[in-house]
């Protein structure tokens, strides 16, 4: 017999084989899935927790907090935040240029956008690299004029973490700007609203979830970014190393259990950001269909 | 703080301002247009005859096998997963349905590397939670290519299922409940009627899939040992070359593989218009 597919084709005809208890007849598309979920992350993602089991709890929160991590963290979450908020910022800015105005290059500005989401992260890295550096299209003029170094300090990481989390927000708020309709702004024009009391009464409010879910997720994306980072980055401990490159240094230095508990914390990290996240985008559903109530 | 307080006067008026547009294309250029022709200009730093050179140098076309053989694993295997994780997922309500497709979804959030210290913590031959098996078995996982490409797998796989399983659920069950009426074996009514269905997001998955396979770095960095000719992909690649001071190759590699990324960016609009529906965009890489 030809490997089939059968009852997830039809739930309802699953009955008939008395052998088997009910919540063991599995059709052919469940066990793919479970022996697939279970070899790739399953299995994996247990041997990280009995391995950081094992490190024992006072040990846990001693290697957790060792100066050394304790610096990746304000680096990493630190220049996250302030990449994924100033594309919060002009990410709002790209996505209104995009749908309201009209002017040559939108197009292309448009497809551009989603190049950081396209580009292999290491060519993303290499590119910055040499753009700010001290010889680069960027790095020379901003040394010669501010006397600013980027490249291998934590400015060049920050950089990087702009680049790599840019159409997050753009893309969550375009939508919603689309969808909205004018007639809103007209009517609070009507009514006497200054251009700017209907910017933040009345536009603003609306794209909130919209923007706040794509600052998550720019976020979320820029603390776990390694690729285009490493290479912008001195890696020197205490200055500009990120997180998952400590945890790489680790590796490295077989110190396992370093890497272990650093490892944990980014995942811990990652599975609330991913909570966060869906509950910010069920918010925003929710205030789509109902800003009253959602309000 | 001026120029701030003229941008507010101005938005809500955009028909009047050109202020708008200015700066979305200044902030574009500046991080995104200005990287991309880097690559471009740092690859024919010295003309097109040194760049072509360093096409054919026997590391770079190692790394282009191995990066090829990544994509030949991963997109096959996480295609018949996509499948079957939708046929069994999309289309019933159970307990638990959105935690799993949360779980589906996780490689997303966590850290590349941390998949990559995930799978040394379990594979390591010296400190892994399997190391007698891999032992006894004689296996190589790690520093070799069966870590790499399940690392590989494991970062590309939510794609195809992603894009499979909502598709399903909008489609509803009729046409399979008419097949099996009409006498279809399971096998027969997937293949004629569930895959032709899916068709499109299956080509999306395939396009997304195999972009993030090829151009995969954190992940297969931890697990691959990084050695020059043997497990080194084309992104990691780029990153020893760029390391060793041998820029042009390094932008040479870069160029290439940037150059699959525009490929599968051209690739998904291509899909997207002719399936002509919601423009979508995740990360591919």
């Amino acid at each position: 017999m030809a490997p089939t597919i059968p009852s997830a084709m039809a739930p309802s005809r699953s009955a008939g084989r008395p052998a088997w208890p009910s919540w063991l007849r599995l059709s052919w598309s469940w066990r793919i899935t479970w022996i697939y979920l279970i070899l790739v992350l399953f299995l994996p993602l247990g041997a990280m927790a009995l391995k950081a089991l094992a490190v024992g709890p006072a040990e846990f929160i001693r290697l957790a907090t060792q100066p050394e991590a304790l610096a990746t963290y304000r680096i990493t979450f630190g220049l996250s935040l302030v990449a994924a908020l100033l594309n919060g910022v002009f990410g709002v800015v790209i996505a209104w240029a995009l749908v309201r105005c009209r002017f040559p290059g939108q197009r292309l500005l448009d497809s551009l956008i989603d190049l950081p989401f396209a580009l292999p992260t290491a060519v993303a890295g290499l590119a910055l690299a040499g753009l700010y550096s001290k010889n680069g299209w960027l790095g020379a003029p901003l040394a010669a004029w501010f006397g600013l170094k980027v490249a291998f300090t934590w400015l060049g990481v920050a950089i990087a973490m702009v680049f790599i989390s840019l159409p997050f927000v753009v893309r969550s708020v375009e939508p919603v700007l689309r969808a909205m309709e004018q007639d809103q702004e007209e009517a609070a024009w009507c009514l006497g609203a200054t251009p700017r009391q209907t910017l933040w009464r009345v536009v603003l409010p609306q794209l909130m979830p919209a923007i706040l879910s794509g600052v998550a997720q720019g976020y979320s994306r820029a603390v776990g970014e390694y690729g285009s980072v490493v290479m912008i980055s001195s890696n020197v401990p205490f200055k500009d190393l990120i997180t998952p490159t400590l945890i790489i240094q680790k590796l490295e230095e077989y110190d396992f259990a370093s890497a272990t508990v650093i490892g944990m914390v980014m995942l811990a990290f990652s599975l609330v950001s991913l909570l966060v996240i869906n509950g910010l985008q069920v918010w925003g559903r929710h205030w789509q269909t109902n800003p009253v109530m959602a309000g | 703080m001026a120029p701030f307080r003229r941008l507010l006067r101005v938005l809500p008026r955009p028909s009047a301002s050109f202020l708008v547009p200015l700066i979305a294309v200044l902030y574009v250029t500046v991080f995104i247009l200005l990287p991309a022709l880097q690559v471009v200009a740092g690859a024919f730093a010295k003309g097109l005859q040194p760049f072509l050179e360093n096409l054919t140098s026997p590391d770079l076309l190692s790394a282009v096998r191995l990066t090829l053989l990544m994509g030949a694993i991963a997109v096959p295997a996480n295609t018949i997963f996509g499948l079957a994780a939708a046929t069994a997922i999309a289309r019933r309500q159970f307990p638990g349905k959105a935690l799993l497709l949360s779980v589906i979804d996780l490689p997303f959030s966590i850290s590349p590397v941390v998949v990559g210290l995930m799978l040394v913590l379990l594979y390591s031959p010296t400190h892994g939670l399997l190391k007698d098996v891999v032992g006894s078995l004689g296996w190589k996982i790690i520093f070799s290519w069966p870590g790499m490409a399940l690392a590989t797998i494991i970062v590309t796989f939510p794609f195809m299922a992603r894009e499979v399983i909502p598709l399903l659920e909008e489609e509803g069950w009729d046409q399979e409940e008419a097949a099996h009426t009409l006498g279809a074996t399971s096998w027969q009514v997937f293949r004629k009627v569930t895959l032709p269905t899916v068709r499109w997001a299956v080509l999306y998955g395939l396009v997304l899939t195999t972009a993030r396979a090829l151009g995969e770095f954190g992940a297969v960095a931890v697990v691959s040992g990084n050695i020059t000719g043997q497990t080194q992909t084309l992104p990691l690649f780029v990153e020893d070359s760029y390391k060793q001071y041998n820029t042009e190759l390094a932008y040479g590699a870069a160029l290439v593989l940037g150059g699959v990324g525009l490929v599968s960016l051209l690739l998904k609009v291509f899909v997207e218009r002719l399936v002509g529906g919601v423009k979508e965009t995740k990360p591919m890489n």
